[in-house]
């Protein structure tokens, strides 16, 4: 299995280009944590806390949101059309190239 | 003054098995939490989630892990501080140390064991830029008296349980509720916001959703908060409270300037030996330290806790000589008087 190169905007503009494996069942908080970006992850992946909200910059096609996602987003702060939480989207080979921003801390 | 013999800062899973640690010691257990109730993340962020790899239990919900807990500490009689947050440590003459709440409550005690999780759990507050400027003047996230509300005008803000659950409450006791949230569905529960919906119906909620506040207005007390609705523009709604009810997220808090060495947001403790931090006598235990090889897991925290315990009664009993005893051997007698030991077997002689 091959990695996939994501880019990531951190809070302070500055630009990370990462490797991140598509065959560790890792998802994108967990890409961020690893990299030791400031993504918290409180909830551990379970659409609870929104601390790993992103915005997605490229035109990927991402999976679909569940209602947990959806409504935890509902929630949030700082949230635009495209926000995502980072720990509901799998590292997959189709993620290759993928750019995101993290959202502001709250 | 509350005193006891190891003050554990942080009533989750791993705090709440300390008292059964110490309990075991004989060593007297206290609980500082900020949460209102035990049981920390579990209880307020997944208390419905299951849990898969607590030993002994293929399954378990986080909720149902802090209720055993409860049970399993009961005969050691912790006593509980909650809903204050640990503030400030003191070094007293005698070795021992004060632990001093936000509310003020004194605790002291010869040891003390962070067990702090990610931090002590703070509102949310939403990105509106005065919103600061009036916090005790018309805008709380928490609702400690509602009393305080009563014929009262009261905007709240949120989409979750704690939205709901106040709004229904408050409109039995405020002169006027408005519920604003940005969408149309919520995520607490389904009676509750079934009941809102009623209230709705029945005039006694104004429900203003696909909308968000984003201003305050007042000069030394709210006035009114301005609304941005997705289609209809800007709503202004007269009040006298403005609570957004938004959760909470965990933040290290107070205890980052304890003098302690941190590192990545969490307590160095540079062993396993005995979780120790760099100031002896205070301890970090849980998802709250980190040392090489570190598991933030619920079962590394059940583990650092019995360990710390050991360290602690030496520290308590310098001269004194522990020799640990399985349970199924020596039970487990409680403060309370209470005590569990294994059955005997009967041996009968067949004649």
């Amino acid at each position: 299995m091959s990695d996939v190169t994501i880019k990531i905007k951190d809070r302070e503009g500055e630009l990370h280009e990462v490797q991140a494996p598509t065959d560790m069942a890792m998802n994108l908080m967990e890409v961020c944590k690893a990299y030791e970006l400031p993504v918290e992850g409180t909830c551990g992946g379970m659409a609870m806390c929104a601390s790993c909200q992103c915005y997605v910059l490229s035109d990927h096609e991402l999976p679909e949101m569940s209602q947990d996602e959806d409504l935890m987003l509902a929630e949030a702060f700082y949230v635009e059309d495209n926000s995502r939480l980072g720990c509901q989207i799998p590292i997959t080979p189709e993620l290759d190239g993928l750019e995101i921003e993290l959202a502001p801390e709250s | 003054m509350i005193k006891t013999d190891i003050l554990i800062i942080g009533a989750g899973p791993t705090g709440l098995f300390t008292v059964f640690e110490a309990g075991l010691l004989k060593l007297k257990t206290h609980l500082i939490d900020a949460l209102p109730q035990p049981g920390g993340q579990c209880s307020e962020i997944y208390p419905k989630k299951p849990i898969y790899d607590i030993p002994g239990f293929p399954e378990i919900l986080a909720g149902d892990l802090v209720n055993n807990l409860m049970e399993q500490i009961k005969p050691f009689e912790p006593g509980f501080t909650l809903g204050e947050r640990a503030e400030t440590i003191e070094k007293l003459e005698d070795d021992t140390f004060l632990v001093t709440t936000n509310k003020g409550t004194k605790h002291n005690a010869p040891v003390v064991a962070i067990a702090g999780g990610l931090g002590s759990f703070e509102p949310r507050k939403p990105p509106i830029p005065n919103i600061t400027d009036f916090e005790d003047k018309g805008v709380a996230y928490i609702i400690r008296d509602p009393e305080v509300y009563r014929d009262k005008r009261v905007v709240i803000a949120g989409g979750g349980d704690s939205a709901l659950d106040w709004t229904i409450f408050l409109a039995d006791v405020a002169s006027e509720v408005t519920l604003v949230h940005r969408r149309n569905e919520f995520r607490g529960a389904l009676d509750s916001v079934e009941r809102v919906a009623e209230l709705t119906k029945l005039g006694k909620v104004n429900l203003i959703t696909e909308a968000e506040v984003k201003e305050l207005k007042g000069d030394d007390h709210v006035t009114c908060v301005g609304i941005k609705h997705k289609t209809e523009g800007d709503i202004h709604v007269d009040t006298d409270y403005f609570i957004p009810l938004f959760g909470l997220s965990p933040k290290l808090g107070p205890i980052g300037d304890w003098g302690l060495e941190i590192e990545k947001n969490a307590i160095k403790v540079d062993n396993s030996y005995d979780y120790q931090t760099n100031i002896p006598g205070i301890y970090a235990i849980g998802d709250v330290n980190t040392y090489k090889g570190k598991l933030k897991l619920i079962l590394s925290g059940f583990h650092e806790a019995a360990i710390m315990c050991q360290s602690a009664y030496q520290r308590i009993f310098p001269d004194k000589k522990y020799v640990m005893k399985y349970t199924t051997v020596g039970g487990v007698e409680g403060f309370d008087g209470s005590k569990k030991e294994a059955k005997k077997e009967v041996v009968k002689a067949i004649v």
